[in-house]
């Protein structure tokens, strides 16, 4: 046994018994940290324990994730949960597999080889016995430490369902299916923290009084709790909850409950502001002579910045949860659906001053999620919340305006790049700088508890400025701050801004969006000084052995999308490319994107081709591509946060909007599967391609180089006007 | 002041005590327990607590419950069942069509109220129809291809 090639999470969590079990229909129970968030991830794992065990995926019953009995796997994002947890069950489900394999050998004294497995039943050679995994698994073998070292079978069915269906689908169309917003406990009530829109407001304690008076002798309120800047209520119901919220909004529209401005940049002066702050700079990745120039190499310097603005999550679903405290109020209960239960478990207890082993998070369904929203702030409220109510559970949700102004958002970033071409047409140097706050404040991590309201009660905790995670770990924003080409000498700096006036954090594919945005508008501008065709120029700085993944994607996609094919006569009409991998060390992809530009952009088609490797379950890898490229599509072309210093101003889907059923282009996907390598994470690599690919088609269709996210109409406008007069 | 307001619910007669300006939605969800019907914004604005009144798809957050009395409403649950599925649910499991489900209520509840008007809507019909029906999984385009699978 290799100790080395165990899956990190099998080496924190090394027992059978942590990751699987017998249930008590006798199928085979699994346990993973990592949560559906909408993306259907527990089906895809579902089918990695059903390949190793040839059974039907129907036997695999996927256990919902509680800090009881999963296994911690910290966060679920960044695309790594068939990574990660997908390696960490198939290890142990091979486990599984041929430690009942030897132990039915041995009792029948015949040689493991002699034993045949099919359907999840074992038999041995020439003796009529048939004998399933309920019958073999014991106490015992769940204590016993993983092995890793089992390899597959030849004498085995090979068991293949990765054209399965997810079986919560069915659940969702017959209206079946319990979402966290759906739960119902005995003697539950109905909570909301109401509470100021920047995080250094501070409360009229005059205005509040008046307010929490009248609230305390309303219909149906239990509670009005009240604790620094936040003013609670608990009520009977959603009714009479929907009517107190109706009387805060009145007192705060005529008395001003809050108070208190932030130092926010301007809307069209965010680019400066970022580079205006104390930063902190950081080399990323240096490499031979450090691409400055002493003027004196051969070739032509190019330099161009990027820029992309604040981004909001914007689920359809509103943050949901439910708290509980018993024990006499020594114990709490916490059901949610946040990306990282344990991490919240730990916060929560820093919050409240109790023992992590006090509390238990259970996850349960919420809507999409895309990064670090605010479902473990809204955790946060219920456990505040139920402090008040006795004993009983509250089931606190946040509102539409709650969801938009209060969540952390996704930070702006800029973006500039320097290149140097050789009169060869190859890359000779490039130097890459990046301006952004840092893109994680997520729960777990700190000293201090990284929750909402933590910061707001009387005795606040600090607010924590966000961070970027090392590149090895995926990095924030210097994601993909590295081109993926072959240039001889590299520069990447990262400059993070050291001031956080609205909450920043994690969204989708952190700095990837906008790094490969900038890279990828760049190689289409020098190949356009270049005159050379822009895969061509792609494929001339791919030449390495190691490049033959990137050059696939990129010759499938060119295939696909009909690149170099005669062009339609439609005015305004173009196509463009983009390229990259995913962190650098992840999915393979490539993008082309065909639209047409009149007084605003249409998107007509997008073509993907991606490589990630071994595919577990196609249907859902298709399904996560095509919604990543869509979404990204959305944030490229319509979505901007809008903000002044009493906080956001878009709070509903008027003032935010993002891409509808008549904006959203046909979407063509060509999987380039390698069973040979190792799995990589499908939700997040198209971001930065589809940012780059729009970007480029618009100069082919216009030459209009939009070099500043979002492309609506009016900047499309102002970006024609100002090369007209540059 | 709470009123009785009888309508008809999923093809059952209910007579229900409704505050003056309760909505339609919260009467669903807290009074009659029917959840499949869903929040997403309060604002009329996303489309995930589209139902049936008659048969026209409305924003049940949006419709308070006087304008229901004598009516009726038809929600994701009153549509088919696993027995006896509408084509819609059919055709919405056979094309996945989902990523998180959570406004595929609402979808499913529009594109019925489509099939009663335009019992063969082409592919620009159906994204009309459900311009109004946000989505932030992406999921879009199989939605369009479930309801024209659906339509036939």
């Amino acid at each position: 046994m290799d100790p080395a090639s165990l899956p990190d999470a099998v080496k924190a969590h090394p027992r059978l018994g942590q990751w699987l079990d017998i249930g008590t229909d006798g199928g085979v129970r699994a346990y993973s940290g990592k949560v559906d968030i909408g993306q259907g991830i527990s089906h895809a794992l579902r089918l990695i324990v059903a390949e190793e065990l040839c059974l039907p995926p129907q036997r695999i019953e996927m256990q919902p994730a509680s800090t009881r009995c999963s296994p911690d796997e910290a966060v679920t994002s960044g695309s790594l949960s068939v990574q990660h947890s997908g390696a960490a069950l198939r290890c142990a489900a091979a486990h599984m597999r041929e430690t009942c394999r030897h132990t039915l050998a041995l009792r029948h004294g015949v040689a493991p080889d002699a034993v045949t497995l099919a359907e999840g039943v074992f038999r041995v050679d020439g003796q009529g016995l048939a004998v399933d995994y309920a019958a073999l698994v014991d106490a015992q073998m769940l204590a016993g430490a993983i092995d890793p070292a089992h390899g597959r079978m030849a004498q085995d069915a090979a068991a293949c369902h990765r054209d399965s269906q997810r079986p919560d689908i069915a659940a969702k169309v017959f209206g079946e299916f319990t979402f966290i917003q759906d739960m119902e406990l005995p003697g539950m009530c109905h909570g909301r923290v109401f509470r100021p829109r920047t995080l250094t407001a501070e409360l009229d304690p005059t205005a509040a009084q008046r307010l929490v008076e009248r609230l305390r002798t309303s219909d149906g309120i239990l509670a009005v709790p009240c604790d620094g800047v936040l003013i609670g209520v608990i009520a009977l119901s959603e009714y009479a909850l929907a009517r107190a919220a109706r009387q805060v909004a009145r007192a705060e529209a005529s008395d001003g409950l809050w108070s208190g401005r932030a130092d926010v940049p301007t809307a069209d002066g965010v680019v400066a502001w970022l580079k205006s702050q104390p930063l902190e700079s950081s080399v990323v990745l240096e490499r031979a002579d450090g691409g400055v120039s002493d003027g004196t190499e051969r070739g032509t310097l190019y330099r161009a910045e990027y820029d992309r603005a604040y981004l909001q999550h914007a689920s359809v679903g509103l943050c949901c949860a439910i708290g509980q405290w018993t024990g006499g109020g020594q114990d709490l209960a916490v059901w949610s659906h946040s990306q990282g239960i344990f991490n919240l478990r730990r916060d929560l207890a820093l919050a409240f001053g109790v023992r992590e082993a006090q509390v238990q998070v259970s996850h349960a369904e919420g809507a999409g999620c895309y990064g670090h929203n605010g479902a473990d702030d809204v955790a946060f409220d219920a456990a505040w919340l139920a402090r008040a109510a006795l004993g009983r559970p509250v089931r606190a949700l946040w509102s539409r305006a709650d969801e938009m102004g209060q969540a952390p958002m996704g930070p702006a970033m800029a973006v500039a790049i320097e290149a140097r071409v050789g009169p060869d047409g190859v890359l000779q140097s490039w130097q890459q700088d990046v301006w952004s706050q840092g893109h994680g404040t997520r729960p777990g991590r700190g000293a201090t508890p990284s929750l909402l309201g933590a910061w707001q009660t009387a005795s606040p905790f600090p607010v924590p400025l966000a961070v970027n995670a090392a590149l090895a770990a995926g990095g924030g924003s210097q994601r993909n701050a590295v081109p993926p080409y072959d240039i001889a000498s590299l520069r990447v700096l990262n400059h993070r801004v050291l001031a956080m006036p609205l909450r920043v954090s994690a969204l989708r594919a952190l700095g990837a969006h906008a790094n490969v945005f900038a890279a990828e508008s760049f190689m289409d501008e020098i190949a356009a000084q270049q005159s050379m065709d822009p895969l061509a120029f792609r494929l001339a700085q791919l030449q390495r052995a190691e490049d033959a993944r990137a050059v696939a994607v990129l010759t499938e996609v060119a295939r696909l999308a009909d690149w170099g094919g005669s062009r339609p006569a439609t005015e305004g009409w173009g196509r463009g490319l983009a390229y990259a991998r995913y962190k650098n060390t992840g999915a393979y992809c490539a993008v082309v994107v065909e639209l047409v530009v009149q007084a605003s952009v249409r998107l007509q088609r997008i073509w993907i081709a991606a490589d990630m490797g071994r595919v577990v379950h196609p249907d859902g890898a298709r399904n996560q591509l095509e919604g990543g490229a869509i979404q990204a599509a959305s944030w490229t072309l319509c979505e901007a946060a809008q903000f002044d210093p009493s906080g956001i101003r878009s709070t509903d889907w008027e003032s935010y909007p993002i891409l509808r059923f008549r904006d959203v282009p046909q979407v063509q996907i060509a999987l380039l599967e390698r069973p040979d390598h190792a799995s990589v994470g499908a939700g997040e690599c198209t971001a930065g391609p589809v940012a780059g690919a729009i970007a480029n088609a618009i100069a082919d269709a216009t030459g209009i180089r939009m070099r500043s996210m979002p492309f609506t109409a009016e900047r499309l406008m102002q970006q024609a006007l100002a090369q007209a007069d540059g | 002041m709470a009123q009785a307001i009888r309508f008809h619910l999923n093809g059952q007669d209910v007579t229900v005590q409704a505050p003056h300006d309760q909505s339609l939605l919260d009467c669903l969800r807290s009074t009659c327990g029917l959840k499949a019907t869903r929040l997403g914004c309060g604002l009329g604005q996303c489309g995930a607590c589209k139902v049936l009144l008659g048969d026209r798809a409305v924003a049940a957050c949006d419709t308070p419950m006087e304008a229901v009395a004598g009516q009726h409403v038809t929600t994701l649950e009153g549509l088919g069942t696993r027995a006896a599925p509408h084509p819609l649910q059919t055709a919405f499991f056979e094309v996945q069509a989902m990523q998180c489900g959570f406004c595929t209520s609402g979808m499913i509840m529009t594109a019925a109220a489509l099939l009663r008007r335009n019992p063969h809507p082409s592919q620009d019909d159906i994204r009309r129809a459900l311009d109004d029906n946000l989505c932030r999984c992406g999921i879009h385009n199989r939605v369009v291809q479930a309801v024209a699978r659906a339509a036939g």
